[in-house]
């Protein structure tokens, strides 16, 4: 077997095992945001205890990554897509940890009276879920052009959050017998849009790969 | 009264190395063709090399680096059939026009090669050579004093100090190659031309040779040939892609070997050629 076509196979692996935590970190966001909607307690334990698979996923990843750097010395685009891959496991690892808290806020508000959801809290989870999927799309076609276009709208993101940010302040103020569960709802808030942030790192990470362009910190 | 804290002052973090050290051309190459009898081995070859750089030359067996790397100081003027046009330049001079000194050229431009060849004579001998047939020296100890100086600046001297009649044969592979390195510096040139020099090492001795390499280059100018990617990527500063006579792509050695510019070359550095 020529030496290229192995570490063509090993690539290939490392991407379907990225991509498998990028699932997974997926099904975690949308299990977590099913639980706090449906009050499904159930469902947020299963968020839990599916999280060490996740961790477990990450750790193969990495020991994946430095077994190619070492062994295999990747060079030009092979080498890109490795530190790509590598600098990504732990941000779809974080990703699926705002996951676990929102699923832990759940059962903390599950526990509770049912407080109203009138806010945009799903239409945010929806978006972010939204950026996720094509983030993870675009990484697997190489797509910088996509991967720039998502970067961009995490702006809906932040601006969903400041409103609820500002709804859920102006709830604490005006019926204080909420606050407890307004800060929860807060947290999970502020969980969805370090998400969005998250998958924003992750788009830069594809024009990396795709274009070797830094743009990380460019505004 | 709490003690006053002074805040602490921003310190500017150190600039990043540049990615070419120098862009003053210390040889200039343009339009070279090179013929082994009927059959071209160079092609049009165009390629500035900056002055007190390493340079790698890497590509396929067969792909003219060596040929190229011989034109810059006419080592193959002494293969018979051979023929080249075109202009190679060394500090604006054309080493190619007529009655260019061919002795002198080589005493600028030395050279190290694959396999380590040393004299059979003694140590000092072999780096004392060079310095006698062109009577560079005036005296012993000043004949002593270069030998001495050479076999430092190729990192042998602590080696061979004590030992430096013996017969270069007895010192192993590595330390050959060392001292075929301090011969050729022994006459000072100002650019060293290396053809492989540590492919027939072991990794221990290939990392000395590394290592001197990177000394040396704040002296001198050097190109070096290798078939050893890591190796380019380890030591130099600027590679150039050879395919097939054809110069493909020169590129800073980090851009190289992270995004280079032309497919062909990413094909070869990652193992996807043919």
């Amino acid at each position: 077997m020529d030496l290229h076509r192995h570490l063509d196979d090993e690539l290939s692996s490392l991407r379907d095992r990225v991509l498998l935590l990028g699932g997974e970190a997926e099904l975690a966001l949308e299990r977590a945001m099913y639980a706090l909607s449906e009050r499904d307690s159930e469902v947020a334990r299963e968020v839990l205890d599916h999280d060490d698979r996740v961790d477990h996923l990450e750790v193969e990843i990495d020991r994946q990554c430095i077994d190619i750097i070492a062994l295999r010395q990747p060079a030009a685009r092979d080498l890109r897509f490795v530190i790509s891959v590598a600098k990504m496991a732990p941000v779809l690892e974080r990703i699926a940890d705002h996951a676990c808290n929102i699923a832990r806020a759940s059962i903390d508000l599950n526990n509770e009276p049912e407080l109203k959801l009138v806010f945009d809290l799903g239409k945010m989870a929806d978006h972010a879920l939204a950026m996720l999927r094509a983030a993870l799309d675009a990484f697997t076609s190489n797509d910088a052009q996509t991967a720039r276009e998502i970067i961009k709208s995490d702006t809906a993101i932040n601006d969903l959050y400041n409103h609820i940010f500002h709804r859920l302040i102006e709830l604490m103020v005006t019926e204080p017998a909420t606050a407890t569960r307004d800060a929860r709802l807060l947290f999970v808030a502020k969980h969805l849009e370090r998400i969005g942030d998250y998958v924003t790192d992750i788009c830069e990470l594809t024009v990396y790969m795709a274009e070797a362009t830094f743009i990380k910190h460019s505004n | 009264m709490a003690p006053r804290v002074d805040v602490p002052e921003r310190r500017e973090p150190p600039s990043a190395p540049s990615e070419t050290p120098s862009t003053q051309p210390k040889i200039s190459v343009r339009d070279l063709d090179f013929f082994y009898g009927r059959t071209q081995a160079l092609h049009n070859i165009v390629l500035d090399i900056p002055e007190r750089v390493v340079m790698a030359f890497i590509g396929p067996s067969g792909c003219g680096k060596s040929t190229f790397l011989r034109t810059l100081n006419r080592m193959n003027d002494v293969i018979p059939a051979t023929r080249v046009s075109g202009k190679v330049t060394i500090d604006d001079h054309d080493i190619y026009a007529a009655g260019t000194d061919v002795v002198a050229l080589r005493r600028k431009v030395g050279m190290v090669f694959q396999k380590s060849n040393p004299f059979p004579k003694s140590i000092f001998e072999n780096v004392a050579y060079g310095l006698r047939i062109n009577r560079v020296t005036s005296s012993k100890s000043e004949l002593a004093g270069r030998v001495e100086q050479a076999l430092q600046d190729a990192a042998l001297w602590n080696e061979v100090k004590d030992r430096l009649k013996m017969s270069a044969l007895s010192l192993s592979g590595g330390q050959q190659q060392r001292l075929c390195i301090a011969r050729a510096l022994a006459i000072r040139p100002q650019i060293l031309l290396m053809d492989e020099p540590a492919s027939a090492l072991d990794p221990i001795a290939t990392s000395k040779i590394e290592e001197l390499i990177f000394d040396l280059k704040k002296q001198y100018t050097i190109v070096i040939v290798t078939h050893n990617m890591q190796q380019a990527a380890r030591v130099s500063d600027i590679t150039a892609f050879f395919l097939l006579g054809k110069l493909i792509e020169v590129n800073a050695t980090e851009k190289m070997f992270t995004a280079p510019n032309e497919k062909l070359t990413e094909d070869y550095i990652t193992g996807r050629f043919g």
